[in-house]
């Protein structure tokens, strides 16, 4: 074996103090930006400019704070619907399609049923939404509990069918028929969301007190209940889940019916508030994001409307930062997954460490 | 030359946070010698193997190897330095080969080839062979030749012996007396003094943290070996409690089970358990004593044959319906954290498993089982930083104690348990014993499946004997003897008329 050379290797972690996590994650973001930075740079962009107009963009006025909230509502409500899954180690990773199945039966009761009472019909979409969702997150549960199929691929693949539904819709027997191209109509004035204050940002659809109110009661609901020990316990260990004469099956049903149920509603509050229209756009890719934004939160439901909340705000100030200095769409994706990357690998970091030099003599 | 030890150990200190897991540990280990490293749970014995092999740093003090001081920054290091580690729970590739899983990561590095090595050994290793096709005792032996492959010279076996047969141990043993005679160095960590006083050539004892001596082993004995241990004198002796015999509690009849493999597993077992007694289950590990256990406590559906409790069938129920019916059955199963307790969370919330649902209305009062927890944690002696921990940081007898007492807590009628003490030293194993005769005199009959010969015939009124899932015996245990079970567990008797029961 030739002598003196030493691969660079990992070694695992043992507990991490809470301060290092999170001078870790900021150093991690700074790295970020850093290479961000370069890369503006290398375009021939001021990167301190660009990053100046990004926050502004994300929360330099009231108005643009508005609209990172409104992208923040969807996204937390959907991580708080992945985190359910999750916590029960189900991984679920149809969110989108979830979510996007919440926002046509919600569509449903906008578009034929808008004769019902006001005071019903959103309601009844909001009901439409949770259930449709929820079913569709039983379907892959089912088929667990019952043959032992993979919920990974099954949830990923149903997403599918979900966005090519829609697309069915808008093609055929929702489209709109006025428009010249494909499309669906607007809500009707009654199918849409109130608008509420928000302290300090001004009228804000309904559903960020739904959001605030589902954060908290999501963490009773893990932590303080009957139903929310028992997903702990079928996550951590199954085996002593059915030695302890827990239905699993039934858990599992039932948890993975509320995650599902969950992003539904948000994707009624999507097509509800600030779509007001259905479009194969709905989901925009919020179901993915969720399931990071659930692991940087460390499943803690207060902790999705944090990261939600930043993400929300990247992906605004990237959209300023777009419109501001023409760089295009892509270049801020590429931004945006600098950062993610930095940020994820981070976790890595805090799990293992890496060991290049060697300092043994033998 | 010859006087420089393998391994010698300065003042070696290793701190968790405030605790001191290591205090100033001085050790040698000579080539040729096998060293006994003794001590109970959380005596610092797993941290101190650590430390060999790399995983963690000490604080303070000096090892050195061969006389040479070094510094073991991790695994990598440690196998360079010839130190090889033999874990409790194996770290090899089931679907690789023996070979495949040497070799792996080893690319033209190897020391020694594989076959050289086993046959100097004298480890007969298929070496082609896939691991999931091999025993418990084979694959330790592919663990085996994998570090001495890798150069190893210097070994550690982290309780090697727990999970063999008496013989797959007499085998180990000769490996390890071969081993002794080419001159490497062997530390063995065992909680079992028997096989202390059979293997080893000196015993280093510990105890909190501290070196508290290192005898040579022909110059002393079991008791003065478990006194230097625990720090007090402690009677070995397994008491049985005489106590009139009781009413059929659960009864067995003509139990078959064959698994999904469709692997004959268990045939034709009938017994019935009495209350106040303790009915032992002898037999070599995997004879069927888990598919008996997990039938009887409705994990598992038997094939045909009846489990009546009181009466009332409950074969091929779940413990869900088991419970529902109203009967009071506790299950302490072989694997405590893959089974009976979830290792991620407190106390207190394993402590609700079992009770939770008898709880009224959506939510979960903690508050009970806290208190349960604490009067736990001061009557069984439980040691722990605090109830909040979680239990997977507990030491094994810690664990143990915490599923018994949950389990007893909620006064069963019948008492399932599956090696009870595995893995646990001697002061915690006592426990567990005075534990069960407890509930027997309170009238509990106890199923105890065990694998100590000795503690079976000591503790047990009676002992049913298995061999490959066929019950061969079930004799009065102050009748019975070693060898007769012995003979019975190989299934070498089978002859009706040697039974006494």
């Amino acid at each position: 074996m030739p002598k003196g050379i030493a691969l660079p290797h990992v070694v695992a972690r043992g507990e991490v103090r809470p301060v290092l996590t999170w001078a870790y994650r900021a150093a991690a973001v700074a790295f970020a930006l850093v290479m961000g930075g370069l890369f503006l740079a290398a375009l021939g962009y001021a990167p301190l400019a660009v990053y100046g107009t990004m926050l502004r963009g994300a929360l330099g006025s009231p108005g643009m704070q508005k609209e990172t909230l409104k992208l923040t509502i969807p996204l937390a409500l959907t991580s708080l619907g992945v985190l359910l899954a999750f916590k029960m180690r189900f991984w679920n990773i149809g969110a989108e399609g979830q979510f996007a199945a919440g926002a046509i039966a919600a569509s449903y009761f906008a578009y034929f049923q808008s004769h019902l009472p006001p005071g019903l019909l959103l309601p009844a979409m909001a009901l439409a939404g949770f259930l449709f969702g929820g079913l569709w997150g039983l379907v892959p549960a089912w088929f667990k509990t019952r043959f032992g199929t993979n919920e990974t691929l099954f949830t990923l693949m149903l997403n599918y069918i979900v966005f090519y539904l829609i697309t069915f819709l808008r093609e055929g027997p929702w489209r709109d028929g006025s428009g010249g191209f494909a499309a669906m109509p607007r809500f009707p004035r009654q199918a849409r969301l109130p608008e509420v204050p928000f302290p300090f940002v001004g009228n804000l659809h309904i559903g960020w007190i739904v959001m605030l109110v589902m954060v908290a009661a999501m963490f009773v609901y893990l932590r303080y209940t009957k139903q929310g020990y028992e997903i702990t316990v079928v996550g951590e260990n199954e085996r002593t889940a059915r030695y302890a004469g827990m239905p699993v099956k039934r858990i599992i049903l039932r948890t993975m019916f509320l995650s599902a149920g969950i992003c539904g509603l948000a994707g009624m509050l999507q097509v509800a508030g600030p779509d007001r229209q259905l479009t194969d756009a709905v989901a925009g890719g919020r179901g993915f994001t969720a399931v990071s934004v659930v692991w940087l939160a460390r499943l803690s439901p207060v902790g999705c409307m944090v990261v939600s909340f930043l993400f929300a705000a990247l992906q605004k100030g990237c959209s300023m930062m777009q419109t501001e200095y023409r760089i295009p769409a892509s270049m801020s994706d590429i931004l945006q997954g600098i950062i993610l990357f930095c940020v994820l690998g981070a976790e890595f970091f805090l799990q293992y460490r890496l060991v290049i030099k060697r300092e043994v003599r033998a | 030359m010859p006087d420089i030890p393998a391994i010698q150990l300065n003042r070696l200190t290793k701190c968790f946070d405030k605790v001191t897991a290591c205090d100033s540990i001085d050790l040698t280990v000579r080539r040729g010698e096998i060293l006994a490293l003794l001590g109970e749970n959380g005596s610092g014995k797993t941290t101190l193997t650590n430390m060999l092999s790399g995983i963690y740093q000490p604080n303070s003090g000096q090892i050195l190897l061969d006389g040479k001081p070094v510094r073991i920054r991790s695994p990598r290091d440690a196998i360079r330095l010839g130190i090889g580690m033999i874990h409790q729970h194996f770290k090899l590739v089931e679907v690789l080969t023996a070979r495949e899983n040497i070799l792996l990561g080893q690319a033209g590095m190897l020391k020694v080839k594989p076959e050289d090595a086993a046959r100097g050994m004298g480890l007969l290793v298929d070496l082609d062979r896939k691991v999931y096709d091999m025993s418990v005792s084979e694959k330790q032996a592919v663990e085996i030749l994998k570090v001495l492959c890798r150069g190893a010279d210097k070994l550690i076996l982290d309780e090697p012996t727990a999970v063999l047969t008496p013989q797959e141990i007499q085998n180990l043993f000769d490996t390890l007396r071969v081993m002794r005679r080419e001159g490497k160095a062997i530390i063995i960590i065992t909680h079992k003094l028997e096989e202390v006083m059979e293997i080893s050539d000196r015993v280093s004892v510990l105890r909190k943290g501290v070196n508290v001596g290192t005898v040579s082993t022909a110059e002393t004995d079991r008791f003065s070996l478990t006194e230097l241990m625990v720090g007090r004198p402690v009677d070995l002796n397994v008491r049985r409690v005489e106590m009139p015999p009781g009413q059929a509690l659960l009864k067995v009849d003509k139990l078959c089970f064959t698994d999904a493999a469709g692997r004959r597993v268990l045939e034709d077992i009938s017994f019935t358990l009495k209350e106040g007694e303790i009915l032992g289950v002898a037999g070599v590990a995997g004879s069927g004593q888990k598919a008996l256990c997990e039938i009887i406590t409705g994990l598992e559906k038997p094939s045909s044959g009846d489990v009546l409790m009181d009466g009332q069938p409950i074969a091929g129920l779940s413990p869900r319906e088991i419970i529902r019916k109203g009967v009071s059955m506790a299950f302490i199963p072989e694997d405590r954290l893959g089974m009976g307790l979830v290792g991620g969370m407190n106390i207190p919330d394993n402590l609700l498993l079992k009770t939770y649902r008898d709880q009224k209305g959506f939510f979960l009062r903690r508050g009970p089982a806290r208190e349960q927890a604490q009067r736990m944690v001061e009557r069984l002696r439980i040691v722990t930083p605090g109830l909040n921990v979680k239990i997977r940081k507990l030491s094994g007898g810690n664990v143990q104690k915490i599923l018994l007492g949950r389990e007893i807590d909620l006064s069963p009628r019948v008492l399932i348990t599956a090696y009870p003490v595995r893995g646990l030293d001697i002061g915690a194993s006592m426990t567990i014993y005075d534990m069960l005769n407890e509930q027997k005199q309170k009238g509990v009959g106890i199923l105890y499946v065990g694998e100590d010969l000795d503690v079976l015939l000591g503790l047990c009124d009676r002992i049913m004997v298995l061999c490959a899932g066929r019950m061969t015996a079930i004799v009065e245990s102050q009748f019975a003897t070693k060898a007769l079970l012995g003979m019975k567990m190989t299934g070498l008797v089978t002859d009706k008329e040697d039974d006494y029961a």
